[in-house]
């Protein structure tokens, strides 16, 4: 179960861990001396599960908000790796650069060929500098469009995933548009004549996450978030202190059971115990499986009545009184 | 990514809203200004070309024929549905902000004509949180862009916001996808949109319809992008070359077509439509005969929804 080479345990996750080291301890003894720790070793594992459950159950908006920035949480290539065959990656916007904080590309998925695009961030420093945090540049949401139109072209369904602290606020982004890429990736994705499925997979923030979200079917893993800003930004802002990220997180509604009420997300996609880092391998399995059902159906309707429906099924969003 | 960061200039920027007095002082070269002499000319200073904010209600004043505008879904209210609170309660914020204005929410919707041409029109005012798109602006743009759809005619988004309205969360983020998916209804139909960028013009605002325009006109020294100038600042640790995010800036890099003043908006507007949809069609023929033509000379324009993939939709928008 446990992961090896992990780095970071989160507060919450401390007493689990604690536990399962010490299981590992135990096994270690008994092997070594040979003394039966049988009984012992099974009570400190049933322990361990009730422990799990209970901190797994009622997992705050903040502690999901961390969860989903696991840094040893999967990213989109390790997905890709796991979910896709033959996944060929493309590179470039075709006008100024390519962009390593979007991955684009062709791949096999059982019986489709599909276009998988997503954001990317990295491992550790210097891969994080590469992919500058999975932070999009114009380019990137360009390069995805590009690609994306690519599909459509050979009648291949896009498979998008989502996964970054936001677009890049840099003074570059915006000389090239960064409003504009963005614009235009919701725009033409939302006529895009080919299924669409859309899982986030980690962190959605704000129009950076939106830019590569418009699709029939949005699917969210269970420790993700997704709103309009980053919990800090939102205190930073309404509580004028960066530290009331917390009350923001609860106070903003960005977990999947919230999204799924308010007709943002459509399935929640059940992660392994104690967070999709804990077993990459399951993760990437469940969530192959929703895309494929959803793919399996969304194949069957006739392009016009996709886009007819895709549509609508975004005008119906929001609340209000007349 | 942090783009409503900006608002956190809000309460500054609402200083430069149209004061009251009988002078008024430019934000810009400080000259003082008499009140009257100013109204005269639009609230553009007469010394450095200045555009103050105006309300929604200018801004319909300016742009269109002298009352030929017929508001439309008026009574759209906002809810609470996250029920929102920090220091204080988002309904409490709402109130405040329509007793302050006048208006319901945020944008304003309706018909109107500009030279007698028709048009249907949704003008945004920032004196209203800001301007904020939350579900109930996102709905009334995407009526605005319906109505502009079923009477074929052309639609004029007037903007100026400061992005999406956190207090209404991922809600508030869904109204870009869904303003722009009806854009997109309208642009494959083949009826032109001109979006009038007017100070400021930021967020998630700019990140949907305000960049999808088939034609971008801008008021000069409007501030227009998409990161607030804060957060670029903290994020590259420098300081923001000059002029940085204006109607100028973008003119310069691609994204407005043209900066016209206020005073010269309503003739370029018209212009335009007379060019791009002319109601009394060309040489005598009308416009529904004018449409046929063009969509048999060129059928990608008026691109049938039946098409194959990869075809016609992918040049829309
Ligand atoms: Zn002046």
């Amino acid at each position: 179960m446990l992961k090896k080479n992990f780095r970071m345990i989160l507060d919450f996750e401390k007493p689990i861990v604690e536990l399962e080291k010490k299981i590992a301890e135990m096994e270690e003894y008994a092997r070594e001396t040979g003394m039966d720790l049988t009984e012992d070793i099974a009570r400190l594992t049933k322990k361990v599960e009730t422990l799990r459950k209970d901190v797994y159950s009622k997992l705050t908006p903040w502690q999901r908000v961390q969860l989903a920035r696991h840094p040893d949480r999967p990213y989109t290539l390790d997905y890709i790796q796991r979910m896709a065959g033959d996944f060929i990656e493309l590179h470039g916007d075709r006008y100024f650069a390519d962009d390593p904080a979007v991955v684009a590309g062709i791949a096999r998925i059982e019986e489709f060929r599909v276009v998988i695009i997503g954001q990317q961030k990295g491992r550790d420093v210097k891969e994080n500098l590469y992919r500058n945090f999975g932070m999009s540049n114009p380019e990137g949401y360009r390069k995805a469009l590009r690609v994306m139109k690519m599909g459509a072209k050979f009648r291949m369904p896009v498979i998008s995933l989502i996964d970054t602290p936001g677009a890049y606020p840099g003074v570059g982004a915006e000389e090239r548009g960064q409003a504009e890429a963005i614009a235009r990736n919701l725009l033409e994705m939302s006529h895009l004549p080919v299924p669409i499925v859309i899982a986030i997979i980690g962190e959605g923030a704000s129009g950076g996450a939106l830019g590569i979200g418009v699709g029939d079917v949005i699917l969210m893993m269970e420790n993700c978030w997704y709103s309009v800003i980053s919990p800090e930004g939102c205190a930073a802002i309404l509580w004028r202190d960066n530290a009331k990220a917390p009350q923001a997180a609860e106070a903003m509604k960005l977990t999947a059971p919230d999204l799924l009420e308010m007709g943002i997300i459509d399935r929640i996609v059940p992660e392994p115990p104690g967070g999709a880092h804990w077993d990459y391998d399951q993760a990437a399995a469940t969530l192959k499986t929703f895309i494929l059902e959803e793919l399996r159906r969304l194949v069957t309707i006739p392009p016009q009545e996709l886009i007819e429906k895709r549509v609508e099924k975004f005008a119906r969003m929001g609340y209000w009184k007349e | 990514m942090d783009w409503f960061k900006r608002k956190k200039g809000i309460s500054g920027n609402e200083r430069k809203s149209i004061p009251d007095g009988l002078w008024v002082k430019c934000n810009k070269c400080n000259e003082i200004i008499y009140r009257r002499e100013l109204q005269k000319r639009m609230f553009v200073c007469p010394k450095c070309n200045y555009h103050f904010r105006v309300t929604s209600k200018e801004f319909i004043q300016y742009y269109f024929d002298e009352g030929s505008f017929r508001e439309f879904n008026q009574n759209i209210r906002s809810v609470d549905p996250l029920k929102f609170k920090d220091s204080k309660k988002y309904t409490d914020k709402l109130k405040e902000a329509q007793k302050k204005t006048g208006l319901n929410e945020a944008v304003v919707t309706g018909d109107a004509t500009i030279h007698g041409q028709p048009v249907v029109t949704a003008v945004m005012d920032f004196f209203f949180i800001g301007g904020s798109m939350g579900s109930v602006v996102g709905e009334k743009i995407s009526r605005a862009i319906d109505r502009a759809l079923e009477k074929r005619v052309p639609l004029i988004i007037v903007a100026t916001s400061g992005g999406a309205r956190m207090m209404e969360g991922a809600l508030s983020l869904m109204q870009m996808a869904k303003t722009s998916a009806k854009l997109a209804r309208l642009s494959d139909a083949g009826i032109p949109y001109i979006a009038v960028l007017t100070d400021p013009t930021t967020g998630g605002t700019t990140a949907s319809f305000a960049m999808l325009g088939d034609i971008h006109i801008a008021e000069p020294g409007a501030l227009i992008g998409f990161a607030g100038q804060r957060v670029i600042k903290q994020t590259i640790g420098q300081d923001l070359p000059e002029g940085f995010q204006t109607a100028e800036f973008l003119l310069e890099h691609g994204f407005v077509d043209l900066i016209v003043a206020r005073q010269e908006m309503r003739a370029t507007l018209a212009r335009i439509l007379r060019i791009l949809w002319p109601i009394n069609g060309e040489n005598g023929k009308s416009r529904e005969k004018l449409e046929t033509a063009g969509a048999a000379a060129n059928p990608e324009v008026h691109s049938d929804n039946s098409s194959p993939p990869g075809t016609g939709r992918q040049t829309a928008g």
